[in-house]
């Protein structure tokens, strides 16, 4: 297989396996989770303003008082790698143009001098995020396997993206063929591993707040 | 001691839920829940994490509840959970767990951790894995009576010195009287000047109030050890007072958990809402207070604090009620740092206090308290419960910091002027 050969087939079969697998996977993993359903709460409810399921899914984005300053890597370090991911993935322009050729939506980008720089922090933010790992007793204590496996499921996207478009190590063509796997293997594992969360973050941010909410504590 | 395991495990099947599948997909092992857990805080040790103490209960739901796991399974690759390690995980979930509930409050993706430990009790004690000294609380709550085996007798020798003590007479068996008062053990052997005060106050107020016969006695054990069989037999005790009585509102006394297990617990364990209404005995003061039914006179004038019970505050959302009753009768009351929905556990709620062979561990989170309070440097600590009353009180032993501890409810009504005084 040659190079091109390698671009036309995770540009088409391999992208469609990927997506297949991904949406599949997020549904069985949605309804298996929440399909567990739970207990109705006899006890009389107390109302409080603020206290809710709803006001906990936005009210956890924000730190409590006085923990960034307990765990500066891991927020500061989150926000930044989150927000550059989000960036990247949904405001530069040649993937806003692909997500349009597959489903026909569209949005204005960002300039690509810029996409450039919000890469570069958003691989400096993962980098410090993994040497946070590895170095508090901690996050060293509760990793597995899959932490190191799904850091590098994410890292990979963006590296590959950044070198491709800065024409580095490989010829572009190669480049973007292996960017473009690494996305389908991301893709492709998310639904089974803790990156999961970006789904399950909303329901279970909204089962805290629903739960506490019912005592009349906004958490 | 296999049929126990099958019966632990069952019971951590039956109790795994949707909200517990979704806390388990989504913990991302960022370690922050550690930073709010006062055990990890002044040990240092990571095995304190509060996510790492569900593990076993965690490879469970996965074996148990999601495609991949039961493939995992089904060919031989997971880790099946063992009589042992549950054994082994005895300290993690009840020595080091107070369910102060601080790890739920900043779990960044969401995950309520004290509503999944307060399950996973339900699975240890299944299986033979609880700890004696609360497994002896719980029995004794069952055959006895109490906790501590305070049987009637004792409630109405202490009932007759109140009534002596202090000239006012103390209902018991009142039937259509508003409140009905519960007490706790450690305030029955203790701090017998909580009925005393409550007499003072309600007398003061205006209100009908009675002890019942048949539970006098709001602790919970059976709770605190996560066997829900005891706690429903604890709880329909009161409901049956209670409804045998016909009062409109139970109190439950300055104690935490036996507020977590009467006013939010309770009519899950019995499986029906209630007929009356369940309020801390800080509820009430702060309703008397609003509506002009709680008159004192005089100030403390030494540097007061208060420690807010867990279960009461975070856990309970009764937050403002103390501070608006402690600035009535205190003239320089001081807040430590992190006080109210924040505050750092005594150390030894949940059970935890119970428990011999953790009294080490207690003292050394102990440290927490101690920093709090050498923050403010204050003359004497206030609390409204006994058992963070108890364990406070070791602790500043421990310390060597001569700070007494008292109660609110009791330093309320040494305000109350004496009737036609």
């Amino acid at each position: 297989m040659n190079e091109m050969q390698f671009l036309t087939w995770v540009r088409g079969p391999g992208l469609d396996l990927a997506v297949s697998i991904f949406l599949l996977g997020v549904v069985w993993r949605l309804v298996e989770i929440y399909s567990l359903g739970r207990k109705k709460d006899l006890a009389a409810p107390r109302n409080v303003p603020g206290a809710s399921g709803w006001h906990t899914v936005f009210r956890r984005s924000i730190p409590p008082e006085g923990m960034v300053k307990r765990s500066p890597v891991s927020y500061i370090g989150g926000y930044v790698f989150h927000i550059g991911l989000a960036i990247i993935v949904f405001l530069f322009v040649p993937h806003i143009l692909f997500i349009q050729s597959v489903t026909g939506l569209s949005w204005p980008g960002l300039p690509s001098q810029f996409i450039d720089l919000v890469t570069v922090v958003t691989l400096a933010a993962m980098v410090v995020v993994l040497v946070d790992r590895i170095n508090k007793p901690v996050k060293r204590y509760l990793s597995t396997f899959q932490d190191w496996f799904t850091w590098a499921l994410t890292f990979l996207p963006i590296l590959t993206g950044w070198m491709a478009v800065q024409h580095l190590l490989l010829p572009y063509t190669t480049m973007l063929a292996l960017h473009i796997l690494s996305v389908e293997l991301l893709l492709v594992f998310l639904p089974f591993t803790k990156l999961f969360h970006a789904f399950t973050v909303f329901g279970s941010r909204w089962y805290n707040g629903k739960v506490n909410g019912h005592k009349g504590v906004p958490v | 001691m296999s049929a126990t395991l099958e019966k632990g495990v069952r019971v951590l099947k039956e109790v795994i839920d949707a909200p517990i599948a979704s806390y388990f997909s989504s913990c991302v092992h960022c370690g922050i829940c550690a930073e709010a857990c006062l055990f990890y805080t002044e040990t240092g040790d990571p095995k304190y994490t509060p996510i790492h103490k569900l593990e076993p209960m965690r490879r469970l739901y996965e074996q148990e509840y999601t495609l991949l796991g039961r493939l995992k399974k089904m060919v031989g690759l997971s880790k099946p959970v063992t009589d042992a390690e549950l054994g082994e995980w005895q300290e993690l979930v009840y020595n080091s767990c107070t369910l102060c509930g601080r790890c739920s409050a900043v779990c960044p993706v969401g995950n309520d951790i004290v509503y999944m430990v307060r399950k996973m009790r339900e699975g240890m004690s299944a299986s033979g894995n609880a700890p004696d000294g609360i497994k002896g609380a719980a029995n004794r709550t069952v055959t006895i009576g109490s906790p501590m085996g305070v049987k009637l007798p004792a409630v109405k020798a202490q009932m007759k010195h109140v009534e002596e003590d202090y000239g006012i007479p103390i209902p018991l068996d009142a039937e259509g009287a508003e409140y009905m008062v519960m007490l706790s053990s450690m305030e029955i052997i203790n701090f017998p000047e909580y009925l005393g005060a409550i007499a003072k106050i309600m007398q003061q107020a205006g209100k009908t109030w009675t002890l019942c016969s048949t539970a006098f006695e709001a602790t919970n054990a059976g709770m605190q050890i996560g066997n829900s069989d005891l706690a429903r037999v604890i709880v329909s005790r009161i409901v049956e007072g209670a409804e045998r009585l016909k009062v409109k509102c139970v109190i439950s006394p300055e104690c935490g958990h036996a507020y977590t297990a009467l006013r939010w617990e309770g009519a899950n364990l019995v499986g029906r809402p209630f007929t009356f209404e369940v309020k801390h005995i800080i509820e009430v003061l702060g309703e008397f207070q609003q509506q002009g039914l709680l008159k004192t006179e005089g100030m403390e004038t030494d540097r007061l604090t208060f420690h807010d019970p867990c279960q009461l505050a975070r856990r309970g959302g009764v937050i403002q009620q103390q501070r608006n009753l402690m600035n009535q009768v205190a003239a320089n009351f001081v807040e430590m740092p992190d006080a109210g929905f924040m505050n750092w556990c005594c150390g030894g709620g949940g059970g935890a206090s119970a428990i011999e062979e953790g009294e080490e561990l207690r003292l050394e989170a102990f440290k927490k308290k101690k920093s709090q309070l050498d923050a403010v440097k204050p003359d004497r600590l206030v609390t409204a419960c006994a058992n963070c009353r108890i364990v406070l009180e070791e602790g500043l032993e421990h310390y060597q910091m001569d700070i007494p501890v008292v109660g609110l409810t009791e330093m309320i009504a040494e305000h109350i002027p004496e009737k036609g005084a």
